[in-house]
């Protein structure tokens, strides 16, 4: 008897193969497959149409004057102005968040994956994080307003990028602890056994163990929250930065104007838009071009470095 | 010189031997109490929060006439001071944002849980997130120049270039990101053995992710939407730039037209002089509408939380 | 239901093992416990997680240079025994422990007894191989590092890796990550790494379960030939392992709680290996030894 002969039950090899490969051509599946894979191509779609935009927007004045509209300060000529004074808000602001956000931030993560004991004050920093980190940014404005620019307004100048750099610092620090505690959390068992195993503190655990293994995921979480504090806007707006031209330019470096007036590349983005004449159109998205290549830059780099050390350790 | 098997104890060990060596200990003391004042600076951040809202806004609420907050536009400059201008405003963006972001980002995150493969997602989510990094600012001035003029206006010509329509579309795209995430999350945590009962019952996939997956992650789903609706109704910048009014508008429901939203208005309020000049109680309207958005949302986190913790108690 | 504890361990030999009072440690036939100093001494030992109690009632006595072996049915709480030894169960927030454990006379509980200190005399390896992911040479360096031992720590390594019979292997490569290492390779470093910091005793919880046979010889091997320096305490569930190695043997089996549906580790029997092995006392024993224990 042949392979291709009827079997038994009187059913044809050929029949029972049809059978298996069932129907042919699943409409509602593949209708659904690529409804889908739209949507996810979507968000690529406009990343994609929103950078060639405002690159394409922009480029002349990259083109014509590159250097003096990084150089030059705000004027009322959109020939002659430049972003000098937002870049030195942004850089500023950008030391602020280093400076306080990433070591409360990691502070508070190491206390609360590591030493905190399962009690109700530990449940109520828990979960006043995650509230915190779901607070509109211009809520922070108004925290950064009342206290930073009023209150203290003797220790940060009142409106100065002082007051905005410890707002925005504030801002992100829930993400960083969020993020900085995730990747803490990620840390195998085994290590700190290992470590205890051997009579270290728990502090010596921490430092030598755990935080060496969770650096990876922590710089992750902290370079994603500096480039969101770079690219805000809002709480800036509340505690006063000028959105409108600032007169006056200290140097990227003059440490004693901290406490004077200031403006930042996204407050600067802000005030450009709303501007009627179509010169500054342009200009705008030569600053966004600015603004974007800082942070999704930032953010890529982070990214790919989380990503690669995920796959690393499988 | 360190040598092992130097110091046996005998019988002359005593509870001395085992305190260990003190400055160790007194290190991790300090180290501990250093680590304590980190996580207790988040209580310390939420009081303040609520103290810098409270006050200024219990000026407001005790000085006000309240014929003004609920009347014919929120003018704050001119003492009227109408909220459900405001509310209707933020109401109407987010809707509208969700609209376009809710079926996109479900879709998106659909997509990436259940047919992408892992080639597919190790390209895409990586582009997703870079998305979100967007800064607002940045898809406020794409929602003015591009939104509007390319795609809104193109359907009906005569819609004004500053919409809250522009402004929903842009709050989608910062949120899109988002609600994929999410949705992603709460799908992949379904377990396997639950598709795996569909599969062997001969569902297909289309059956399998619509009658089985997506029924079993429907609360994480809500908790997308819920944190969505809340990152939307919080969002400034977009708003501010795109949809039109600022200083002050008449009440506003088309969303093919101009509005005004709590958080634009607050950051009208703020850019608009170096001393708010006006009414006398201009200023102190700012913290109003700032402590009707905290509690909205603080609201809504809380009930997106509940959400995520069931999907967790569960598988 | 278990019965009374004084029944349980009917030989002369074992009442004396059991007991940390002088009085009794003296007077039995010489090859007890009582011949050799005691390390440990455990005295109605109970330790809970939160409301659930994991191991009740345990009397012990550990004899220095000697290897006790616990063996026994999984969830019998001999691994949660063992870590009460060097104070590991102080890391899990909901343990609690009742009774005594001596160490040389002082109860490893009591206030101003540090477990960090407790942690180095006592050291520990677990089950699965757990190298820190340093170089060779820093993961045995590790400890004496953090616990400030001052002198020449290349001629300390050395000393370790030569003691865990790991340093032929290694010596060429000290600064490689010790993720290259086999998995024997990778246990015996643990050991070593252990044995830097000078302990008295080693607590081994199951070492070799994931390693194969030949890895598990060495390992069988080393803890013979480190015996003459340390007390060694082993948890296994291989009993043809504890019967190779051990001097003596301890069985626990969990009792089910009928009211909240829960185990509860109770220990058997406690007695020479060879005793334990050829002529038990009590039948759950003997079953268990044999294999026809369900």
């Amino acid at each position: 008897m042949s392979i291709s002969a009827p079997l038994s039950s009187g059913i044809s090899a050929e029949a029972v193969r049809r059978r298996l490969h069932g129907q042919r051509f699943d409409l509602p599946g593949i209708v659904v497959h690529v409804a889908l894979l739209l949507s996810l191509l979507f968000s690529l779609v406009v990343l994609g149409v929103l950078v060639y935009d405002l690159v394409s927007g922009g480029w002349d004045v990259f083109a014509s004057r590159f250097a003096s509209f990084l150089s030059g300060t705000m004027r009322f000529a959109a020939s002659e102005s430049g972003i000098a004074q937002a870049l030195r808000g942004t850089l500023w602001i950008g030391v602020f968040v280093v400076a306080l956000a990433f070591p409360f931030g990691i502070g508070a993560a190491v206390y609360l994956e590591e030493y905190a004991p399962d009690n109700r004050l530990t449940r109520v920093i828990d979960i006043n994080i995650r509230n915190l980190a779901g607070v509109p940014s211009i809520v922070y404005g108004i925290l950064g307003f009342a206290v930073f620019v009023k209150t203290l307004s003797g220790l940060t100048g009142g409106r100065s990028v002082i007051a905005g750099g410890i707002t925005l610092a504030i801002l992100v620090l829930p993400v960083v602890i969020i993020t900085a505690a995730e990747a803490i959390r990620a840390v195998p068992d085994d290590l700190r056994q290992g470590g205890y195993g051997l009579g270290a503190t728990r502090w010596e655990v921490t430092r030598t163990q755990v935080l060496p293994y969770a650096a990876p995921g922590i710089l992750t979480g902290t370079v994603l929250s500096l480039a969101r504090a770079l690219g805000e806007a809002a709480p800036l707006i509340l505690v006063g930065a000028v959105v409108g031209r600032l007169g006056s330019n200290p140097g990227l470096f003059d440490i004693g104007s901290l406490d004077q007036r200031f403006t930042a590349l996204p407050i600067v983005i802000t005030y450009w838009a709303g501007l009627p004449q179509p010169d500054f159109r342009a200009l705008t998205a030569a600053a966004i071009v600015v603004v974007l290549a800082i942070v999704l830059a930032a953010n890529a780099a982070a990214i790919l470095m989380r990503n690669r050390y995920e796959s690393k350790r499988g | 010189m360190a040598q092992l098997i130097t110091s046996q104890p005998g019988p002359g060990l005593t509870s001395a031997d085992l305190r260990g060596d003190p400055r160790r200990m007194r290190k991790e003391t300090v180290v501990r109490g250093l680590l304590f004042a980190a996580a207790a600076t988040s209580i310390i951040i939420s009081g303040l929060i609520v103290y810098s809202l409270v006050r200024e806004t219990w000026t407001f609420v005790s000085q006000v006439d309240w014929a003004l907050v609920w009347g014919d536009g929120w003018f704050p400059r001119r003492g009227q001071y109408d909220i459900k201008t405001l509310l209707v405003g933020s109401l109407i963006v987010t809707v509208v944002g969700l609209a376009v972001a809710g079926p996109i980002g479900l879709g998106a995150g659909i997509y990436l849980s259940e047919y992408a493969s892992a080639r597919v997602r190790k390209v895409i989510k990586p582009t997703i997130e870079v998305l979100a990094g967007v800064p607002s600012v940045v898809v406020g001035f794409f929602a003015l120049t591009f939104i509007s003029p390319e795609i809104i206006q193109r359907f009906r010509e005569a819609t004004p270039q500053q919409t809250m329509a522009a402004a929903g579309i842009g709050v989608a795209i910062l949120i899109i990101p988002l609600v994929a995430s999410i949705s992603e999350d709460a799908m992949r945590s379904v377990p396997r053995s639950l598709r795996e009962a569909s599969y062997g019952l001969g569902a297909r996939k289309v059956t399998t992710v619509g009658k089985v997956v997506l029924p079993a992650a429907v609360s994480g789903l809500v908790a997308a939407f819920i944190v969505a609706f809340s990152r939307a109704i919080g969002e400034t910048m977009v708003v501010f730039i795109a949809a039109g009014k600022s200083g002050g508008s008449l009440f506003e429901t088309n969303p093919l037209e101009p509005g005004l939203t709590m958080t634009a208005a607050m950051a009208s309020i703020a850019s608009g002089t170096d001393s708010v000049v006006g009414e006398a109680l201009t200023f102190q309207s700012l913290f109003f509408v700032g402590a009707i958005l905290f509690v909205i949302t603080l609201a809504l986190n809380i009930v997106a939380d509940r959400f995520v913790r069931r999907v967790r108690e569960r598988y | 239901m278990s019965r009374p504890r004084g029944t349980t361990v009917p030989t002369h030999e074992t009442v004396a093992a059991v007991s940390t009072r002088p009085d009794l440690r003296r007077g039995d036939e010489g090859e007890g416990a009582g011949s050799k100093p005691l390390v440990f001494g455990v005295e109605d030992v109970s330790v809970y997680y939160g409301g659930f109690r994991a191991v009740r009632n345990v009397d012990l006595a550990i004899g220095q240079q000697e290897i006790t072996a616990f063996i026994g049915p999984s969830g019998c709480g001999k691994t949660t025994m063992l870590r009460c030894f060097n104070r590991m169960n102080d890391l899990i927030p909901s343990a609690r422990i009742e009774g005594t454990i001596s160490y040389h006379g002082v109860n490893l509980y009591e206030d101003g007894v540090n477990p960090v200190e407790v942690r180095r005399r006592i050291g520990m390896v677990f089950q699965k191989p757990n190298p820190f992911p340093k170089s060779i040479y820093d993961n045995i360096a590790y400890g004496p590092r953090i616990a400030r031992l001052d002198g020449d720590m290349d001629e300390l390594v050395e000393q370790a890796l030569r003691r865990a019979a790991l340093w032929d292997e290694v010596k060429d490569r000290l600064k490689d990550l010790a993720m290259g290492l086999s998995g024997g390779q990778q246990q015996r470093l643990c050991i070593a790494r252990a044995l830097a910091v000078d302990p008295e005793v080693i607590l081994m919880d199951e070492p070799c379960s994931a390693l194969d046979p030949i890895a598990t010889g060495r390992i069988e091997d080393l803890m013979e030939e480190i015996k003459s320096s340390y007390t060694i305490i082993i948890v296994t569930h291989n009993m043809q392992q504890a019967a190779r190695v051990s001097d003596r043997c301890a069985f626990f089996t969990a009792e089910v709680n009928e009211t909240s549906d829960t185990r509860t580790g109770i220990l058997v029997e406690f007695d020479r290996t060879e005793k334990m092995f050829s002529n038990p006392a009590d039948e759950r024993t003997e079953n268990y030894v044999t294999g026809r224990f369900g």
